[in-house]
């Protein structure tokens, strides 16, 4: 449980041939959290004790069966939801005791999202989409506009801009979320199943993607039961019962 | 909970200053107390709404406010249009507040121009002395025992007049009324309000003559049978020649028409000079019996009314040879008292106005809320993917209820046009019915209409912005 990524600082390459990017300065610190949830009368420990640090430059996939505590770990990550018990540090701020406004502020900055089922507005296109965090982070019109097209450029739909969420494929579409997510230049990036809506060819194109995205100095965090998107990761962690069950490194 | 900024506290206090102040002002109207107190207090409405709106932007941020409020109103404009027959329906409630709102409006200040249309034919300079009180209806008996009005009255005050150059009182004339059928061949008029008055009745009124001329003093002392008539009694009589120069019959007498009175316009049945006729009293004296409905009109010097009814009043009480510590048994009356018995009559039409617009702008807040509430539902998981990149609460909430109060504005819009519309169509069915559409009247229906929807738009925004992300994200 407390293996850390700390353990192979060098930059280069793994024995597979893929780059490891040294690790940064530690982004999250999980010490001993717990999550109870009220369901009618029943109360369920979601999570149940959690301990987890997650550094700069990693790639990480988090991993386990529905009922895992899994989706409750990434609410937990992306600042969603705060934990009953137990300490969260985000670079070193404490996520536990704030607010909500103050935990929007940290996902708009800190964190991006990509969901399973892209989320985006139906009815604004690819632009208005990417810009929506900017205009959230109060930016000014040209500058949201600037970023959000590098953004769209670098996930390859500089062509595609102006097009709604309905006339783009379900590849082109997650695109538009993981340039969403890139837009605010957060610290994390936090992918929920981002394969799960799309079939196994438009999948590898993403996961490839994911790949660049690390390689350019991104921080990534995927959670999904499918070992073969964890493969992709350097760092496994899987979690079984609301407990962390193993925590290794990928060859 | 966070505690509260400087302007967070700022433009509480500030929404409630301009709320005490509108309940003040509402009260202050309908019971026409103060008038000193209402600019002040509308004033002070304005202001602090305005303050409460710019410390309310601060407590938001102005930045963000600024990028965020057009991509609500964007957001709004897309969501409407995405919806048209859903929001068309949703606003109907709203229009037809706005609609009602509005022809209230437009009936009450009607009513006002109305009644001073059809009172301006008589001056307001004017002081009426009368056997009975105009006002005190209910109390008649109390002045049945009083002795008429002698048309004799009239010339001992115009000698004290003639005594007193500093006088506030300036021309006083006599008069009688009672109601004639006038026949001009097959034509016949009834009812004619028939005043007998002296040539000096032309020196004090305000209508101008149409054509023709008013009586002379001579005509007047001799008691010739001629008249002057209103502007729709010789359109009556004479529909299509000049009235001036014709005979009509009154009791089978044959009168001459000497002059028609201008047009003036008539309202809700009261007098106007345009169903009158006038006669010399003396002409009068000879057919009429000459009882309790003599009045002495007497023009005064306006600027100096209280004066004026001091002074008409001892001298009235001196022609009757009153003690002192006998009561007046006469009556001094303005026009005024007229005007201010009108004022049930029109807070009346206010308060039922009132209470319908009232009821059909809840009607309408209802459907806003209702709506509002569905599109929240709708958009649940939306919500959650903005709270997810950074939305705050209160971006939600302004989302929202600027969508609620867009719907609502846009059927203000609507409504107003609606109700300029209805007042045009019923400008051309009934002209006599003065309509009036003010600026103030567009203001206020848009106001209220924003209102509206910030009213009912709050609640379910409310519900939106405290969604928890987790749970809406999850949302199918």
């Amino acid at each position: 449980m407390s293996s850390l990524s700390t353990d192979h600082n060098s930059a280069g390459q793994s024995q597979s041939g893929r780059v490891v990017r040294p690790a940064g300065p530690l982004v999250i610190d999980i010490e001993g959290v717990t999550k109870l949830y009220k369901m009618g009368d029943e109360i369920i420990r979601a999570l149940r004790g959690v301990t987890l640090s997650i550094r700069r430059n990693e790639y990480l996939a988090i991993m386990g069966p529905s009922g895992s505590g899994k989706s409750t770990l990434m609410n937990m990550l992306g600042c969603l939801d705060t934990p009953t018990a137990g300490h969260y540090h985000f670079s070193g701020k404490d996520v536990a005791s704030m607010v909500d406004d103050e935990l929007a502020d940290i996902r708009n900055r800190e964190i991006g999202f990509v969901f399973q089922t892209f989320n985006l507005l139906p009815r604004s296109n690819a632009l208005h989409n990417v810009e929506l965090p900017l205009i959230y982070a109060g930016l000014g019109k040209a500058d949201r506009i600037e970023r959000a097209q590098q953004a769209l450029a670098n996930v390859g739909l500089a062509e595609r801009m102006y097009h709604k969420p309905n006339e783009l494929s379900g590849g082109q579409r997650q695109r538009v979320a993981i340039a969403r997510a890139l837009v605010t230049r957060p610290s994390i990036v936090l992918a929920d199943e981002p394969t799960g809506n799309l079939d196994s060819k438009t999948g590898v194109e993403i996961m490839d993607l994911f790949e660049q995205l690390y390689e350019q100095g991104n921080t990534l965090i995927v959670v999904t039961h499918e070992e073969e998107i964890a493969r992709h990761a350097r760092r496994i962690v899987r979690l079984r019962d609301g407990l962390i069950e193993s925590d290794e490194q990928v060859p | 909970m966070q505690s509260l900024s400087t302007s967070g506290i700022l433009w509480r206090f500030c929404f409630g200053l301009s709320v005490a102040a509108l309940i003040t002002w509402v009260v202050l109207h309908l019971s026409h107390s103060q008038p000193d107190l209402v600019p002040l207090v509308r004033w002070t409405i304005a202001g602090s709404l305005s303050l409460a709106m710019i410390f309310g932007i601060a407590d938001y941020g102005f930045k963000q406010f600024l990028h965020e409020f057009p991509e609500s109103l964007k957001i709004s404009f897309v969501q409407i249009r995405g919806s048209k027959l859903r929001s068309a329906l949703t606003a109907l409630g709203v229009i037809i507040g706005i609609v009602a709102v509005t022809l209230m409006g437009t009936a009450i200040e009607g009513i006002n121009v109305g009644v001073d249309r059809s009172f301006s034919g008589f001056g307001d300079d004017l002081l009426y002395v009368t056997k009975t009180p105009w006002t005190d209806r209910q109390e008649w008996w109390n002045y049945r025992n009083r002795p008429p009005i002698r048309y004799s009255y009239a010339q001992e005050i115009n000698d004290w007049i003639a005594d007193n150059p500093d006088s506030a009182l300036k021309l006083a004339v006599p008069t009688e009324n009672t109601l004639t059928t006038l026949i001009r061949g097959e034509n016949r008029l009834n009812n004619i309000w028939t005043l007998g008055t002296t040539a000096d009745y032309s020196r004090i009124t305000r209508s101008d003559m149409k054509e023709g001329r008013f009586f002379s003093d001579f005509e007047a002392q001799s008691g010739s049978n001629v008249a002057v008539v209103g502007f729709d009694v010789a359109d009556a009589l004479f529909p299509s020649e000049s009235a001036v120069g014709k005979t009509i019959q009154i009791r089978d007498q044959n009168f001459k028409i000497l002059g028609v009175m201008a047009r003036q316009g008539s309202f809700l049945g009261l007098f106007s000079w345009d169903s009158m006729l006038a006669m010399p009293i003396t002409t009068y004296r000879r057919y009429y019996r000459v009882d309790d409905n003599g009045e002495v009109r007497v023009q005064v010097d306006s600027t100096r009314m209280q004066d004026a009814r001091d002074e008409l009043t001892g001298l009235m009480r001196r022609i009757r040879q009153l003690n002192p510590e006998q009561k007046d048994n006469f009556s001094i009356n303005e026009q005024g008292t007229i005007r201010a018995q009108l004022d049930p009559i029109e807070n009346g039409i206010a308060l039922a106005g009132l209470f319908i617009t009232g009821l059909a702008l809840f009607v309408g807040a209802i459907g806003i809320m209702n709506i509002t509430y569905v599109s929240v539902k709708e958009r649940t998981k939306e919500i959650g993917t903005r709270k997810a990149l950074g939305a705050r609460r209160r971006t939600i909430l302004l989302q929202f209820l600027i969508e609620a109060v867009t719907i609502c504005f846009i059927g203000g819009v609507v409504g107003l046009i609606s109700a300029r519309v209805l007042t045009a169509v019923i400008a051309m069915v009934a002209p006599n019915f003065p309509l009036v559409f003010s600026v103030e009247l567009v203001l206020t229906g848009l106001a209220i209409s924003v209102l509206t929807g910030v009213v009912s738009g709050f609640a379910p925004a409310l519900s939106a912005s405290k969604l928890d992300p987790v749970v809406a994200l999850r949302y199918e």
